[in-house]
């Protein structure tokens, strides 16, 4: 395993108590994608901190590449990349002096793994002189997973790297990450953009500090066990009150351009559409709808 | 009626042009999503309409305000909120209400009914003098927009207001929206989830500075061919050839 997490807990003691994380368990297979999806405040970070070796867990333990997170701290600081949610480069630095910093944190030089970070340095080389505080959000991101991969490393942390991004610069994140995969390299990625679990291998879902489901991505929508049905028309708010008003509506979740109903068992939908039909809706249509993970994710959230 | 009146608006930085020439119009009451990958120009558009900065060329008017010439006319008749800056941590939640409405010069009396209304309205009724801080983010970006129209302002400006928010909690927040917008108020809002494009009644999207596509969004797809926002909008941001 690359990366064994048993039963950890963290609590931060402020104002009051928070439970950060509670009794995490969950394993990374080397070179898998594994996704940590969850809203902010869900203990992603805490998690982490604790894998990075940054912070203590206040119970249970952890491996990376079979290096105990609290023993061999030191050794896990060799061998993992880790990108923070907040930009942690150095701002008065240039993309080639923050490059050749870690580099040589590191032992190593950009020349000796150059092939590792090329398809995306090349991106950052005209702006290589450039200090890194004036870099764009897109050109910081690309940064910052340059210097977390210059020491070539066998496992990647990587929070929230894609938050605040635009979808086509997000597209463009995974299909880096994908390429990393092929190398060998295992990585942990948490998203709040329910959208990028299908890019994992595994996911696991986070709510505070709490792990609702680990499956893979089809895993979790084939346990979805209730029948879903998306359903439109052309005044989508007032069929949203309507159906939630519905005796035979379990829950009505807006979706773009359809609501996602679930309907109690045994009832049949054509009477939810001669409902709203009745109501005086008009292009009312209701059809049986595969699930996505946002809909597992909130059905687990009620639960 | 016309809520906000765009014509030819330009915002250059040196040699720069940040918003090229943007026209559009806004109905009262409607809700128009202002979409455009990072760097398009948005926010430079909308601190613009705001009256927080001056146009370099083009004509624009807000709640039938000029930004030029009636920039505080527009600050006292709009309420704004963002991801990244909304309320004050370290007040509780009445503080927050009591400070905004003395800032949009409410009298005590409203601030103390709008306030109540406000609180029982968003079910937080007994934890009043809890510091905003300790809120999860979902509740913080739902008081910050109740606050934010606290003072029935003509028009709300929303940056970015659900990133990071659970999914049912951004779901909420969306009728909200819709709220808002029966009671008259127009909305202006930003936004990356492309799911969200779809609620709004009409959509703007910017690339590179310009206004590349204007419609509703059942328009947008049919005249692109496409079958979500997301896809309308991956089609036409893909085109960019500019960073942030």
């Amino acid at each position: 395993m690359s990366i064994r997490i048993e039963n950890i807990s963290k609590s931060f003691v402020g104002d009051r108590k928070v439970s950060a994380l509670q009794n995490i368990s969950f394993q990374v297979e080397p070179g898998k994608i594994f996704g940590l999806i969850g809203p902010d405040g869900a203990g992603k970070t805490t998690l982490f901190r604790i894998l990075t070796t940054l912070i203590l867990a206040d119970e249970g333990q952890a491996t990376v590449q079979e290096y105990d997170v609290v023993k061999d701290y030191q050794k896990i600081r060799r061998i993992v990349g880790y990108m923070p949610g907040k930009f942690s480069l150095y701002q008065d630095l240039s993309v080639l002096e923050n490059l050749k910093f870690f580099a040589t944190i590191f032992g190593t030089t950009i020349e000796e793994n150059y092939n590792l970070i090329k398809d995306i340095y090349i991106q950052l080389e005209p702006f290589r002189d450039r200090k890194a505080g004036a870099l764009s959000g897109g050109m910081k991101q690309k940064l910052a997973l340059c210097c977390a991969l210059v020491h070539r490393p066998q496992v990647l942390f990587l929070d929230e790297p894609t938050t605040g991004v635009d979808v086509v610069s997000r597209a463009e994140f995974w299909d880096i990450l994908k390429r990393l995969q092929t190398k060998g390299i295992t990585i942990l990625a948490s998203t709040p953009y329910m959208d990028e679990a299908g890019m994992c291998d595994e996911i696991a879902l986070i709510q505070d500090g709490q792990i609702l489901s680990i499956n893979t991505p089809s895993g979790l929508i084939n346990d979805y066990k209730s029948l879903l049905y998306g359903v439109s028309a052309d005044d989508m708010y007032q069929v949203m009150i309507d159906l939630k008003n519905h005796n035979s509506v379990v829950s009505c979740h807006t979706f773009g351009a359809e609501h996602h109903v679930q309907i109690k068992s045994g009832s049949d939908p054509r009477t939810i559409q001669h409902a709203l039909e009745k109501s005086g809706h008009n292009n009312v249509k209701v059809q049986l709808i595969t699930p996505t993970i946002e809909d597992c994710f909130m059905n687990l959230m009620q639960q | 009626m016309l809520s906000i009146e765009v014509e030819s608006l330009t915002k250059k930085f040196g040699s720069f042009t940040a918003v090229n020439s943007i026209t559009f119009t806004v109905e009262s009451g409607e809700i128009f999503g202002f979409l455009g990958a990072n760097g398009a120009g948005k926010t430079t558009a909308m601190r613009m309409l705001c009256g927080l900065s001056r146009p370099t060329s083009g004509q624009a008017s807000v709640a039938g305000f000029d930004v030029y010439r009636q920039a505080e006319e527009i600050k006292q008749r709009i309420g704004y909120m963002s991801q990244k800056f909304s309320l004050y941590a370290d007040l509780t939640i009445l503080e927050n209400i009591e400070f905004y409405g003395g800032i949009y010069g409410l009298t005590r009396g409203e601030i103390k009914n709008r306030g109540r209304e406000l609180i029982e309205r968003l079910d937080l009724t007994g934890e009043e003098k809890i510091r905003v801080a300790e809120l999860p983010l979902g509740w913080k970006q739902k008081l910050a927009f109740s606050i934010a129209i606290m003072h029935s302002p003509s028009i709300v400006f929303l940056d970015e207001p659900t990133g990071g928010v659970d999914p049912l909690t951004r779901r909420q927040f969306w009728e909200l929206i819709y709220e808002a917008a029966a009671a008259g108020i127009t909305i202006f809002v930003t936004t990356h989830y492309m799911d969200e494009a779809e609620y709004c009644d009409r959509v703007a999207i910017m690339v590179d500075g310009n206004i590349r596509a204007l419609d509703a969004p059942e328009d947008l797809k049919r005249d692109m061919g496409l079958d979500t926002m997301e896809r309308v909008f991956y089609s036409l941001a893909r085109e960019a050839t500019r960073g942030e």
